[in-house]
């Protein structure tokens, strides 16, 4: 579904990116883990083409978005549903018109229409009744919902959720997560998320890949990931501090 | 570490970058006019937000620049038993210069710092990432209906500026300090000409641009970090106060 290849992405003297190759499968939950500062966010950028490599490819399909026209790439993009690390919704719009917005931008669906859509989405996340509250208004894990309805009114064949727990107690963490594996079971998307919520984020993800210094080091099904012998690896998702990873 | 020519080479180059790319910006507003959805609704909301909200303020200060303008104007003339010519002395300088350049910073420093910090907070809590992944342009959706809206909305401030001063100047002039009405107005009437209207009208028009142009580019490319918004903010209004000045200088020059 989306292929990565040889990705390197530099800001100033700083080398973020080092070559990542990295296939994510179709209809499944990947999960990208990596310590903090590690390029886990400007791989997911890259993904639907926030932000433009220095070099490499990304492959959507069969189509390599990083060589894609302001049109062609608008196309692509209708594909995707982003929940960003602090929600990102339109400060200037209640929660109901955030929901709307995609609809109303990119459909042609008449305002009763667009109306189903986002009181269903907005039941679906928890929020009904809670749409006429402008993001000021509502808690971080509101926020979160709110941006998961927002990016899911458009039934995305791809989902990218950027930290969706970062900010949030473990109980929110945990129900958000529980909701993105309950959409995921209603709509099949194929979803990548990056998170260092370990070990949570295991139960909700089919594979797993860890970005070190620039590349994947390692990655499989949740099984497999877990049983790497690969030690840094080992160090990260047991949280110890002696090991190959500096802490200090 | 470079040399000291090599400093100069970089600084230079770094300018002329940004330079190029404020330029591009701004081109890619222009073109974004022009495609499909017309973005009315977000034109008449920032007419709204720039000339109606200015409103107050441009009144309060065409005001006081007019009562000035008519005690000072009174009492300079009056050297030379000139008051008569209260009138013309206002006008032309209120229509030509004042007019422009006081109600433009005033939208600076009311609407421009506004919009610098609210495209600035925009970027920083990833609202136009969020934007572009919905395949929504944010050029489109957050500058071009700025930047038309500051094209209407500044000349329009200005003639209420510019008549509300030349009436400040009235009242001051005429009603406390004895000027013949008749000879205000019509002074006005004799000295000012088309040309100067005009000149006013197209200073403000330019003005509109520069302040949505300048005070949009800089929110739009603020650092993304929590100081970004009040840089972004500050470079913004300072940058529009000097380019209006030197702006205002060379149209001056042009239509004199």
């Amino acid at each position: 579904m989306i292929r990565v290849v040889d990705l390197h992405k530099s800001f100033g003297r700083q080398h973020v990116l080092r070559g990542v190759n990295l296939e994510l499968e179709a209809g499944q939950i990947t999960t990208i883990i990596g310590g903090s500062g590690s390029g886990k966010t400007v791989l997911l950028k890259h993904l639907n083409a926030l932000l433009v490599p220095d070099r490499g490819n990304v492959f959507v399909g069969d189509r390599d978005i990083t060589k894609l026209s302001q049109s062609a790439l608008n196309e692509v993009r209708r594909k995707f549903g982003v929940l960003f690390q602090g929600a990102a919704l339109l400060d200037s719009m209640t929660i109901y018109d955030n929901v709307a917005f995609p609809l109303r931008e990119t459909t042609r669906l008449k305002e009763p229409e667009i109306e189903k859509k986002v009181n269903e989405s907005l039941a679906q996340v928890g929020l009904a009744g809670a749409g006429y509250k402008f993001p000021a208004e509502v808690s971080g894990g509101m926020k979160k919902r709110a941006g998961l309805a927002r990016a899911l009114v458009i039934r995305p064949e791809i989902m990218l959720f950027d930290e969706p727990t970062t900010g949030l107690d473990p109980l929110l963490g945990k129900s958000i997560h529980q909701l993105i594996r309950k959409m995921h079971a209603t709509y099949s998307f194929t979803g990548v998320i990056v998170s260092h919520d370990i070990p949570e984020v295991f139960e909700i993800s089919d594979r797993i890949a860890m970005l070190a210094d620039g590349v994947i080091i390692e990655a499989g099904t949740t099984e497999e990931f877990l049983a790497s012998q690969n030690p840094v690896v080992k160090q990260f998702i047991h949280g110890e501090t002696e090991g190959p990873i500096a802490v200090l | 570490m470079p040399s000291f020519f090599g400093q100069i080479g970089r600084y230079a180059i770094q300018n002329t970058a940004g330079m190029g790319r404020t330029f591009l910006f701004l081109l890619s507003a222009f073109a974004w006019a022009f495609r499909p959805p017309a973005r009315f609704r977000l034109i008449v909301h920032h007419v709204r937000t720039i000339g109606v909200e200015s409103l107050s303020v441009v009144i309060l200060s065409g005001v006081f620049t007019g009562m000035v303008m008519g005690l000072q104007g009174y009492y300079s003339l009056r050297k030379f038993n000139a008051e008569n010519f209260l009138g013309s002395a206002v006008a032309l300088g209120i229509l030509r210069e004042l007019g422009p350049v006081l109600s433009a910073f005033m939208v600076t420093g009311r609407t421009g710092s506004a919009m610098a910090a609210e495209l600035a907070s925009m970027k920083v809590s990833e609202q136009i990432d969020a934007l572009y992944s919905m395949a929504v342009n944010p050029i489109q959706y957050l500058v071009t209906p700025r930047i038309i809206a500051g094209l209407i909305s500044m000349p329009l401030l200005t003639a209420i500026f510019d008549v509300v001063a030349i009436y400040g100047a009235y009242v001051v002039g005429v009603q406390l300090l004895g000027v013949s009405s008749g000879s205000y107005f019509s002074g006005m009437e004799l000295s000012v000409v088309f040309k100067d209207v005009l000149s006013g009208f197209l200073k403000s028009v330019s003005f509109g641009l520069i302040i949505t142009w300048i005070c949009c580019y800089k929110g739009f490319n603020a650092p993304p970090m929590a100081t970004g918004v009040g840089q972004a903010t500050t470079e913004s209004v300072v940058l529009c106060f000097v380019m209006i000045l030197v702006w205002n200088y060379f149209m001056t020059s042009v239509m004199l």
